[in-house]
Parts: C-alpha cells; sequence; structure tokens
C-alpha cells in the first residue's frame, strides 16, 4: 500500500503544480485589483480502525482534496474552493474569490520561489503506509489488557485513527511552500461496573509520528491507564462547591493555558480589539512566575507544523515573559495591521476555510517548586489531574473546563477522587492567582483539537505543576 | 451547483447507482453509496464594512460495503474516474480486513420505503439558493448596523453573518433502495460587543435561521435582538454559592435536551455509555416532561422523509409524561438491544451509519414564559451555558453558566461566572414548570423550563 496517497499536484502528480501555474492562477486572482493573493492546495487521506467487543468492527478511508483561493482588498476577504484541479476549474475559483475587489488596476503578482522548510517529523514510516494488520495487532493488544487487568471491566473499545496532509501554498508576496503532515491517535475507553455502579475511563496519544510511538507509550499501558481511571471514579464522592486552592497536575493542564491565555492572545481579537488583552503590551497580565509560549517547533507533537497555511515559517513564539505581556500570535492579515511579520500561525481546518491566528503547543513553562511542596501547601482545596476539555469567553476572559479526573487536598495530602467538576474562572485573574510553579515541566500526550469558528486543528499543551489561589469549583456539594 | 436541484438530485442516485454496481462487481455482499452535494455563499462583516465573503460548491461520496459480515466505509471528494477507482478498492481491502460481526446487515428489504410514501416536508425553497451576494451583503450589513444603531454603549463588534446554502443527497443500496433528498438554509447572525466595567468587555449575540428565506427574522431585528442581549449582561458578576431553583430559557434548555437526546440513542445504551441503560417503562422526568422525536414537521431543520436506511420516517414517543418510552434505534442497535428500529438512522457522508435525532422536541406546557418567572420567588434565569462538563454514563452534570439572578418573580441583577451543577436525571425529575414558548430554530428544541433545585457554585 506504500506510495498510493500522493497529491495530484505534487511533483510527478497527474495535476502537478509549478511557479508558473502557481503565477497563472494568482494572476487571475488579482485581475480585479485585490492587494494579496494565496492558492491553497491540499491532500489528507485519512484512516480509522475501531476495535468493538473483540472484534475489529469497522475501518474507515477518506480522501479529501481541494484548492482553496483568498484574495484580500483592504481587510476584506473574498475566498472560493473547488475539489478538482484541471486548470479551468482553478481558474474559475480564482476568478470568483477575485469579485472582492472590483475596479481597481490588477496588481502582477511577485516570482514565486520554494520555501526551504524544516523538518519536526520526519517518521521513520507513514503509519498510512504500514499494513492495517500491523493496527489491529495493536488495537487487540489494548483489548485483551484492559479485560486482564480487572474483572470489572465490562467494556472496552479501542481506536486507531491515522492521515496525511499534504499542501502546497503559493502566495502574491512570491513564497511558495511545500508540507507533508502525518497525524496518528490511538485511544482506549473502558466502562467498568461494580454493585450496579458504572463508569468509564480512557486514555489515548499520538502525535505527528509513525508506529514507533508505540515503543514508547504500548497499547498496554493506555489501557490500564485508562482501567485505572474508570476504577478511581467508582469511588468518587460528590465534588465541593465555591471557591478554593487548586492545583493543577502538569502536562494536560496546560487546556487551562489554552483556553485562559491562548485565545485571547490570538492577534485577530486583538486587531478587533474584541480581547481582554487588547492593548495590553508590555503591561503585567500574569504572576511573575508565568513565562507562556506558543511552539510549532516540538519534534513530533500533535500542535507542530514546519509550515503555516499561509507559507510562513514558524518558530517558538513568546507570549508571556515573567509576566509581562510580550506578543500576540500572528496571521498575515493582522500581522500587516500590527506592522510586523507573522510568526507562522496562520492556519485553516482545510481547503473549504479562509485561515486565521490559530495556536501550535502552547506552553507554560516550568518554575522551581518541588510538586509535593505545592500539595503540601494546600489546606483545603482541589488537585486536578485530567481534563475533558475548556471553553473561554475571549471577550472578558471569562472560561470553563471540565475535570475527568481529580481529587480532595485535605491537610496538605491528595484525599478522595471527585465526580466529574467543572473549574470556572476569569483568565487574567486566574493567571495573576498563580503563586507556585512546579520544576516538573511535562508536555502533554493528549489528544487536544482546538475549535475556532467551527474549524478545527490538532494543538499540543503542555505545563509544570500549578498552584492558583483561589478557583470557584463547581460541585454540588455546598459548604455548611 | 449550476443545474436546478432535481436534475442534480437524478444525477446523484445516477452516481450512486453506478458506485455501488461497481462495489458489487468487485465482490461486496452490500453495497451502499450516499451522495452529497451543497452549494452556499456566506458573507460576514464587521464595523459596517465587509470582512469575508465565500462562495463554493461541493460534491462528496461514501460508501459502506460488507464481504460477509465484515463492514468498511471509505469517502472521497475526488471523483474522478481513478478516484472512485480508490474509493472501492480501499473499501474492499477494509472489508477483508475487519472481522465478521453478526449483528451488521441492512435492514429486511420488506422495511425500505418507496417514493410513493415519502411526504412533502417543504424542506426545499427556491427562493433560497436565488439570492444575491449584494442581498445577502446588504442583509448583514443592515444587522450589525441595527445593533449599533440600539444603544451607543454598543461600541465594537464580533460582527454579523448571513449564509445561504442550498444540499442535496442520495442514497442507493445493493438491497433496492435508490431515493434523494433536497433542502436549503438561511442564517443571520449579530454578534455586538459592549464595554463592561473594569476593562472586561461582553459579547452577546442572536440569530435567526430557517429553511425558508421569508422566515427568516428581519436582519435589523435580529441586530436589535442580539444588542438587547449584550447589554443586558453589563455589570455581572458571580453570586454566592447556593442550592436554588434554576429557570433554563429556551436556548440553555435546548442545550440540556440535548444531553439527554444522546443518551437515548440506541448506540449509546448497547455500549453501556448512557446513564438510560434499561431505564425503558421507568420515569426519567417529572410528569411535565413529554419528548418526542418528529421527523415528519413541514419546514424543521431535522425533518426527513426516509431514514440514513431507507426506512420511512416517523414520528417517536420517547418521553411520555416523565416515562422513558423508547430508545432512538437503527437496524444495527435494535438488533444489539433485540428491538426494532424505529427509523432513527443516520447515514454521515462519510458513509457510517448510527442512530440519531431528527426534530427531537420537548413539548410545550401551559403557562407563559412570563408567567413562570413570576412565579419564581428567588432563583438563576440561565440564558448561556459554558464548557462541557456531561458524563453520560453517570449522568453528572457540571457547567459554567450565565443569566440574571430571578428575585420576587422578575429577572433582576446579571449573573456571571457560576457553575450549576446536578445529575441529569435529577435535573429532569425535578422540573416543575414547563412554558409555551417552543419555537423550532433547530431540530433540537425546548421550550423554557424551571428545575426546583440545583447547586450554583460561586464565591
Amino acid at each position: 500500500m506504500t506510495g498510493r496517497y500522493h497529491a495530484p499536484f505534487g511533483e510527478g502528480g497527474s495535476h502537478a503544480i509549478d511557479g508558473d501555474v502557481a503565477e497563472r492562477l494568482l494572476r487571475v486572482a488579482l485581475e480585479q485589483g485585490g492587494d494579496y493573493a494565496d492558492l491553497f492546495f491540499e491532500y489528507s487521506v485519512s484512516g480509522s480502525y475501531v476495535y468493538d467487543e473483540q472484534i475489529l468492527k469497522s475501518a474507515r478511508r477518506a480522501v479529501s482534496m481541494g484548492l482553496g483561493v483568498r484574495v484580500m482588498k483592504g481587510d476584506a476577504t473574498g475566498y472560493a474552493y473547488c475539489e478538482d484541479f484541471a486548470y479551468d476549474t482553478m481558474k474559475r475559483a480564482a476568478q470568483t474569490a477575485a469579485q472582492i475587489a472590483s475596479g481597481g488596476q490588477p496588481v502582477a503578482p511577485l516570482a514565486v520561489t520554494l520555501r526551504d522548510t524544516p523538518s519536526r517529523y520526519s517518521v521513520p514510516e507513514e503509519s498510512l503506509g504500514v499494513d492495517g494488520v500491523a493496527k489491529k495487532t495493536l488495537l487487540e493488544r489494548a483489548d485483551r489488557s484492559a479485560r486482564a487487568s480487572d474483572p470489572r471491566v465490562v467494556r472496552v473499545d479501542a481506536s486507531f485513527s491515522e492521515s496525511i496532509r499534504e499542501i502546497l501554498i503559493a502566495n502574491s508576496v512570491g513564497h511558495m511552500a511545500r508540507d507533508r503532515q502525518p497525524l496518528i491517535r490511538f485511544g482506549v475507553r473502558v466502562i467498568v461496573e461494580n454493585d450496579g455502579q458504572r463508569q468509564s475511563g480512557s486514555s489515548g496519544g499520538g502525535g505527528r509520528v509513525g508506529l514507533e510511538y508505540f515503543d514508547d507509550n504500548s497499547p498496554e499501558w493506555h489501557a490500564k491507564e485508562a482501567v485505572r481511571q474508570a476504577l478511581v471514579m467508582l469511588d468518587a464522592r460528590e465534588a465541593p462547591a465555591g471557591e478554593m486552592d487548586v492545583v493543577l497536575a502538569p502536562g494536560d493542564s496546560g487546556i487551562l493555558l489554552h483556553e485562559a491565555v491562548g485565545h485571547g492572545l490570538e492577534a485577530d481579537f486583538n486587531r478587533k480589539k474584541t480581547s481582554n488583552y487588547t492593548d495590553q503590551l508590555g503591561q503585567v497580565v500574569a504572576s511573575e512566575l508565568c513565562t507562556v509560549v506558543d511552539d510549532a517547533s516540538l519534534q513530533g507533537s500533535r500542535g507542530s507544523i514546519n509550515v503555516d497555511d499561509e507559507g510562513q515559517l514558524p518558530t517558538r513564539s513568546v507570549l508571556i515573559e515573567e509576566g509581562v505581556l510580550r506578543g500576540y500570535m500572528q496571521d498575515r492579515h493582522s500581522a500587516d495591521f500590527f506592522g510586523t511579520t507573522s510568526d507562522g500561525h496562520g492556519r485553516r481546518q482545510s481547503f473549504r476555510s479562509h485561515p486565521m491566528p490559530r495556536m501550535t503547543n502552547t506552553m507554560l513553562l516550568g518554575g522551581q517548586d518541588a510538586p509535593e511542596d505545592i500539595v503540601r501547601s494546600v489546606n483545603r482545596g482541589v488537585y486536578a489531574k485530567r481534563f475533558g476539555g475548556g471553553q473561554v469567553d475571549i471577550s472578558n476572559g471569562d472560561f470553563v473546563f471540565s475535570l475527568t479526573e481529580g481529587y480532595l487536598i485535605e491537610d496538605g495530602k491528595i484525599t478522595a477522587p471527585l465526580k466529574g467538576v467543572n473549574l470556572i474562572g476569569n483568565g487574567p485573574d486566574a493567571m495573576r492567582k498563580v503563586v507556585m510553579l512546579g520544576h516538573d515541566f511535562e508536555v502533554s500526550d493528549g489528544i487536544w483539537t482546538c475549535g475556532k469558528e467551527g474549524q478545527s486543528v490538532p494543538v499540543g499543551v503542555g505545563c509544570p505543576t500549578i498552584k492558583i489561589s483561589s478557583m470557584t469549583v463547581g460541585g454540588t456539594q455546598v459548604a455548611s | 451547483m449550476s443545474q436546478t436541484a432535481d436534475e442534480e438530485a437524478a444525477a446523484l442516485v445516477d452516481l450512486g447507482r453506478s458506485v455501488v454496481e461497481r462495489a458489487t462487481a468487485a465482490g461486496a455482499d452490500v453495497a451502499e453509496a450516499s451522495v452529497h452535494s451543497g452549494s452556499h455563499l456566506s458573507v460576514k462583516v464587521r464595523m459596517r464594512e465587509p470582512e469575508l465573503v465565500e462562495e463554493a460548491g461541493s460534491r462528496a461520496l461514501g460508501l459502506r460495503v460488507m464481504v460477509g459480515q465484515r463492514v468498511a466505509t471509505t469517502y472521497t471528494s475526488d471523483l474522478s474516474p481513478s478516484g472512485q477507482s480508490t474509493l472501492i478498492e480501499d473499501a474492499m481491502e477494509l472489508a477483508r480486513l475487519s472481522e465478521a460481526d453478526e449483528f451488521a446487515g441492512p435492514p429486511d428489504p420488506s422495511e425500505l420505503s418507496s417514493p410513493s410514501e415519502w411526504p412533502a416536508l417543504d424542506t426545499f425553497d427556491e427562493a433560497v439558493s436565488g439570492v444575491a451576494a449584494d442581498e445577502v451583503l446588504e442583509s448583514a450589513l443592515c444587522g450589525e448596523r441595527a445593533a449599533f444603531e440600539l444603544d451607543p454603549r454598543i461600541t465594537n463588534s464580533e460582527g454579523a453573518s448571513f449564509t445561504r446554502a442550498t444540499g442535496v443527497s442520495a442514497l442507493v443500496t445493493s438491497g433496492g433502495f435508490a431515493g434523494s433528498d433536497k433542502g436549503t438554509y438561511a442564517s443571520i447572525v449579530v454578534n455586538p460587543i459592549a464595554d463592561d466595567e473594569g476593562g472586561k468587555k461582553r459579547s452577546g449575540y442572536y440569530w435567526s435561521a430557517s429553511r425558508y428565506y421569508a422566515d427568516l427574522e428581519d436582519s435589523d431585528e435580529v441586530g436589535r435582538e442580539a444588542a438587547r442581549r449584550t447589554l443586558a449582561q453589563l455589570g455581572a458578576t458571580k453570586l454566592p454559592t447556593q442550592e436554588l431553583p434554576v429557570v433554563f430559557d429556551r436556548d440553555a434548555a435546548r442545550s440540556i435536551v440535548g444531553l439527554l437526546a444522546g443518551c437515548v440513542l440506541g448506540g449509546s445504551i448497547w455500549r453501556k455509555s448512557s446513564y438510560l441503560v434499561d431505564r425503558v417503562g421507568s420515569k426519567v422526568a417529572s410528569e411535565l416532561v413529554d419528548i418526542v422525536d418528529d421527523p415528519l414537521l413541514p419546514r424543521a431543520p431535522g425533518s426527513q422523509g426516509f431514514d440514513g436506511e431507507g426506512l420511512l420516517s416517523r414520528p417517536n414517543v420517547v418521553v411520555e409524561a416523565g416515562v422513558l418510552k423508547t430508545y432512538l434505534m437503527d437496524t444495527y442497535s435494535a438488533r444489539k438491544l433485540g428491538l426494532k428500529s424505529t427509523a432513527s438512522a443516520s447515514r454521515s457522508p462519510a458513509g457510517g451509519i448510527s442512530p440519531s435525532t431528527s426534530n427531537f422536541i420537548l413539548k410545550a406546557g401551559s403557562q407563559s414564559r412570563e408567567e413562570l418567572i413570576a412565579d419564581t420567588k428567588h432563583g438563576l434565569y440561565v440564558t448561556s451555558m459554558m464548557g462541557f462538563g456531561f458524563n453520560a454514563v453517570t449522568g453528572d452534570f457540571s457547567r459554567g453558566a450565565s443569566g440574571f439572578l430571578i428575585q420576587d418573580g422578575e429577572l433582576t441583577d446579571p449573573v456571571s461566572e457560576v457553575t450549576i451543577s446536578l445529575n441529569l436525571d435529577q435535573i429532569l425529575q425535578r422540573i416543575d414548570a414547563v412554558a409555551n414558548d417552543l419555537e423550532y430554530r433547530t431540530a433540537i428544541t425546548s421550550p423554557t423550563f424551571r428545575v426546583s433545585a440545583m447547586t450554583l457554585a460561586g464565591t
């Protein structure tokens, strides 16, 4: 199966796109007087396997491909796409997008040259090219391990997904770039039953890696982790309600940064002055313990990219340095507004969508404290270990995120597990209340997907153990 | 889509038929093709200027095959001859990899519906696809302008969007079913922003959506309502942690009903992923609660004449006076549960089948929304919720909420940054008032209702 999946627009493909074709299309896109145009060619293939009730119950594959054409005139964007690469079809899409500008003087695009890109996900072998039997075996292993690990396990399902996304970007300022982005995810979900009580647990991971991922993260490990969580939850008690100290475990808790800080620092919201961080560059927006970066360069991480979907090369952007706001995450449009250069955060879900500033791997860097000292410092509070997801209101920074595994902290010790509960707060407020940071920074292996204006992109998060001096815990038990 | 919707539907059926024939010839015992095409025009304006104009059409095909009892699905937007060949080859290869599932299989041919049985559901409005870009742009501009003009405290905007879309789909199966469906949809949303104290901003929105262009609310009224909702949240604060009655307005109530919808689907039941396993015939809500899943409502967003497996659509009473009457099932989940399909199969564009809701409706009560509020001495009126705090296996529920404090039967101070928590089973059991303000803007819908007591976590 190796080699079956290659973009028709790639070198040697049935509709190979070179600099000449790109320039001709860009010329059409700008013929109504647009200031800027870009072409986004995409070919993506994804596959998934679901192992359920001890059989490989379903196997899927999907191919999606097309070209998105964007034309900008001032702050206005014209967008059109097509799903085949016949020149006339592509030309029509370019003409449709061009209409956003009308009556202006046509501007000629610059000659495009191919950019050199880094190599942040050089997998030994792409998963899609590997025989399906290998993936079936991984799923069987997870299933067998989960069932064997505890008699209370009543259901197991395991799934494996893989994709390749091949892109080609060409724009009217002369950039052209290609990338081939692999992505895999593996997940196990179990249900346990005891005395009529039922609970679920899950574990998963992956990234821009191949099947070598499982050398260090075995299916058995994920299976046992899912069972462990479900069993812990069987003993969970109702969570307290109200404001208290919260300690966040390393790794997964980075989702807090993503929600509480990350979205508000996307440059489009600041250009439009709709973010609560608008006009605050250089100001103190967090406790001085906090340094927050967005780093697209982590090897193999889910959020990493070699080139963004506008042809820019992202690296590591410092957003907050020792509590001071240093920068926003830029795409091309916002960078023009701020008089700077895009730092490569222009991403899009697919060729059917226009790019926007998006996060890659968002991380709060580690501090000086020993994690056990952090827990010991809390009289009564909550230890948040794993999260289901979160949401933020950009305009004022209010956020919510839901805990799938959390514990009570009593007299400096982690005690009873708590039923699913939400933490609610305000981004800038929570960041000012960061009073301790562990030296145990971790990147989460979780499967995070970020949604914005209906577009989903894979992202990564990371952080050390964090103590926030006061947060609202949304349990059911009102303190008497 | 340059041709008419009916011509397009016929073309999609032909395409589906040809793929089914080729897959069968390649060795599939069962082959089912679902073909979709759509076109849309969407515009967004912001600060009185156009921000985005997007126009495109698309077509894609999902194939589901069985070899013996082995299932595989493939999907492609590459409809070239080589793209179709890859689609079929991949499906056959994957089917040989997967393992026999004794419950898998199409419905009995005698259960399939035929064109003469399909009711006219009025889901397609010719006028929608005729709306020109200029008119769409003007509607969006008008909506945003109305928000700004309502009150000078509206100082900024996330913009206003207008979208019109047309979709055609076809389903062809080797079991002998061939059918097509078409629909239109138009929507407008306005999202103004007001400055609040302490440098905070308040963002609010309101929207209107309909299958018929003429049924859309006027864009300026949508804009004014969006502005009113935004302004009403100014000065919102937390409340002290307490137990209190909670009134869910239509938008928030719909979200609660949506959680229940997920828990009555046959797939969640046989997977034991719902707190409602083994609960048919028992009380799952207060006596005031009646819920129906009705795919036959004219012009409603979730209406359809046949389900994703070709069975004739029909209304299903899900909850009657608080008692759970049935789960919603496709053929597979019905076989798993030893029951009959409720004609609730939904086929995803990618080709997979699972049970789904159509128009899932908590029926209206008798009192007005105003009477319900007036009848509440002290409570929280919830207008929006945030976050994903729901565990379907246990029913545990905890989400962020904002809205208003109810004091002596009146909406008073705005509230935000609190959470409300209670197990969903208890939430539904504790519904002690249902209003009569039901509307059909969304496929899952509910009138305003009140829950007698929930835990609010705040200061």
